[in-house]
């Protein structure tokens, strides 16, 4: 094979272009395997928005509803949650929710307490650590991840906190604040998750 | 060989299967195959206590392989079902229990053995030259395994299989750009769902067993191919009996190993069949808690946790943190200058030097959530470099300096302090000792090339002691 006379460059040319085409057909085959296991068209369906209604949602309680399979929670703030939240800002990494604009935290929850009004949080219930479900743990005491604990989510995987207003402590695994979800009030007593009034 | 003189070859012995033998052999190379794997596979005659564990490692997996078919027989990939026919199996299939059990317990059993192998491998240099490639197959074997765990323990579809397939799949989330697609392409789903457990138990009953087998025949071919290494880490084919060509400090594998072997097997089946009868559960180790109870996917458990096999590396992952990362950025500057102070080559000094101001520019711009999943991804990977990173001139500990060998028990220590921690919930003392362990893990590694040159090693003897 080394000896290069022997060699008709026209099969050459032919062996080349073949092996081109056929290692771009079966580069090509990977396509549909990939595709497979991307979410089907009913997964896809089923992202559609949720309605929660909150008129029996009294201060200080919290209620869960399932938005795409996560958890969505809707907690009603006292006055002393709220005030909990101010007392949190130098404990957390981004009380502002200036980190990644629109995508954890939607412009009109883009406050101190992060939702539209301030009794009223909506985030979704995943740490955005690795996707566990943070614990309530709402009463102001002496924890053991945090001696002057004013309320808010433990994350039990990786110890991750988080205040009554979904923001992250500083130093934790978790980078961002919960996420709120696309979410606006319908009246007031219903809101939607899922869609918000930004695109209509 | 020409064919026509290996039809000349007679079969070995004179028996009752002389002839049915010859007839195979015409057609299919039986009695070499025999001959080349087994008894005239020439393995070093002092082989000690781990060398166990690489055949006992086979047989596990061979358990693992009949047992999981038989209960591939009664399970439903279901996320409805999933749970209750898991259920089924323990109580209502005949001896379900006993091979629901068998199969749980077998998968911690791989992973000890598996484990105790690798440790051989450090203990006595298996993974030097020439059997680089021969380690480098066998981490691909264990990457499988570690897929092929992670992939059924979803199947049970109780608590922790769900909320660990969550945290594990989000560990792709990390990954900058691509991150989020990827593991939205992984689940198939927005979260851990039907969709995923299909495809999970489709990876772990299919395709992860047709792999491994793959690569433990690969394994094998290549381990008769350079021949075993020993606990003297000295190559017994240096010296030959002239006559035979046969190495004078070997013997047959079959039936001195086999025999060795087959004792090792009942030795593990005593403790194996105890824990499969008296503690399948073995406190929560082997069978977590939390898996008794099904999967809800609004609710973490309080505390979740991997396997035991996983938790060093999952220890790695959480230890890393936004003020951990100045260690990391130190241990970066500190390796850069190790390296450029001790290589004489220009270009791969200004490469270092510009490689580590891109990490440590990576470090303060992605958050520390990506880098404790690269550094979770390296403490796995960084095995396959164990090779080279070794520079010891001796390759058995019993030969090495003081150094490799305080070096190696450190490193046990970290990986088993690791190990630990990732069971424990996390407080401010346990996330401090898993990043000192870390820094060991990693100081292990990235050190080597330098320590081990550095070692004062006694000189290998010519024949196996």
């Amino acid at each position: 094979m080394s000896n290069k006379q022997g060699v008709s460059r026209r099969r050459r040319n032919l062996v080349i272009a073949t092996t081109c085409a056929g290692g771009a057909a079966g580069a090509a085959t990977a396509v549909p395997f990939v595709a497979f296991m991307l979410p089907s068209e009913r997964v896809k369906a089923m992202g559609a928005p949720v309605e929660a209604d909150i008129s029996t949602l009294a201060p200080g309680q919290k209620m869960t509803i399932e938005w795409r399979g996560q958890p969505v929670w809707i907690l009603h703030r006292t006055q002393e949650m709220l005030a909990a939240v101010e007392a949190d800002d130098g404990k957390v990494a981004d009380p502002n929710s200036e980190r990644k604009p629109g995508e954890i935290t939607p412009s009109y929850a883009k406050n101190e307490y992060r939702s539209i009004k301030p009794e009223y949080l909506v985030v979704v219930g995943i740490c955005t650590h690795l996707g566990c479900s943070p614990q309530d743990k709402f009463q102001s005491a002496k924890e053991p991840f945090d001696a002057e604990w004013h309320g808010g989510w433990y994350c039990p995987c990786h110890g991750a906190l988080f205040d009554l207003a979904g923001r992250v402590h500083k130093n934790k695994p978790a980078p961002d604040n919960l996420k709120v979800p696309p979410h606006m009030y319908l009246v007031d007593s219903k809101i939607l998750i899922g869609e918000d009034r930004k695109g209509a | 060989m020409s064919v026509a003189a290996a039809e000349k070859q007679p079969v070995t012995g004179a028996g009752p299967f002389n002839g049915i033998l010859t007839w195979i052999d015409e057609r299919y190379p039986l009695v070499a195959t025999w001959k080349t794997h087994l008894s005239e596979y020439y393995a070093p005659k002092n082989f000690n206590f781990w060398y166990y564990f690489g055949s006992l490692s086979l047989f596990v997996l061979v358990i693992q392989i009949v047992t999981g078919l038989w209960l591939t027989m009664d399970y439903k990939a279901d996320a409805e079902k999933a749970f209750a026919s898991v259920e089924h199996i323990m109580r209502e299939v005949p001896w379900g229990w006993w091979m629901r059990y068998m199969h749980s317990t077998g998968a911690s059993a791989l992973f000890i053995c598996v484990y105790l192998h690798m440790f051989r491998a450090m203990l006595y240099g298996s993974y030097r030259k020439p059997r680089e490639l021969l380690w480098i197959i066998g981490m691909l074997i264990f990457l499988c395994l570690m897929a092929g765990s992670f992939f059924g323990y979803l199947l049970p579809w109780g608590q922790m299989s769900y909320w660990g397939a969550q945290a594990i799949v989000n560990l792709y989330d990390a990954i900058p750009i691509i991150g989020p697609d990827l593991a939205l392409w992984i689940r198939g789903d927005y979260v851990v769902s039907d969709a995923t457990l299909n495809r999970f138990f489709a990876f772990h009953v299919a395709g992860v067993p047709l792999a491994l087998l793959g690569l433990v025949a690969v394994h094998l071919v290549a381990l008769h191919e350079v021949g075993s290494n020993n606990p003297d880490g000295i190559e017994i084919k240096k010296v030959k009996d002239p006559k035979t060509g046969i190495p004078l400090d070997g013997i047959p594998f079959h039936p001195y190993y086999t025999v060795k072997d087959l004792f090792g097997v009942a030795v593990f089946l005593t403790v194996y069949f105890a824990i499969v009868f008296f503690a399948p559960a073995l406190g929560g180790y082997f069978l977590e808690d939390n898996n008794f109870v099904p999967a809800d996917p609004l609710k973490t458990p309080p505390h979740i946790q991997p396997l035991w096999y996983f938790t060093p590396y999952y220890s790695i992952l959480r230890a890393i943190t936004e003020n951990f990362m100045s260690v990391i950025a130190a241990g970066t500057v500190g390796m850069a200058l190790l390296i450029i102070g001790s290589v004489k080559s220009r270009a791969v000094r200004g490469a270092t030097a510009v490689i580590a101001v891109v990490l440590l520019e990576g470090y303060f711009t992605f958050d520390p959530k990506v880098w404790g999943v690269v550094l979770f991804g390296v403490s796995v990977v960084i095995f396959f470099l164990l090779p080279w990173l070794d520079r010891s001139p001796a390759k058995s500990i019993r030969y090495r300096g003081p150094i490799y060998k305080v070096a190696l028990a450190l490193f046990v220590i970290a990986f088993l302090l690791l190990g630990y921690l990732g069971t424990q919930p996390v407080t401010a003392v346990n996330t401090l000792l898993a990043q000192i362990a870390t820094a060991v893990y990693f100081a292990f590694f990235f050190l080597m090339p330098w320590y081990t040159r550095m070692d004062r090693c006694k000189p290998e003897p010519k024949r196996v002691t």
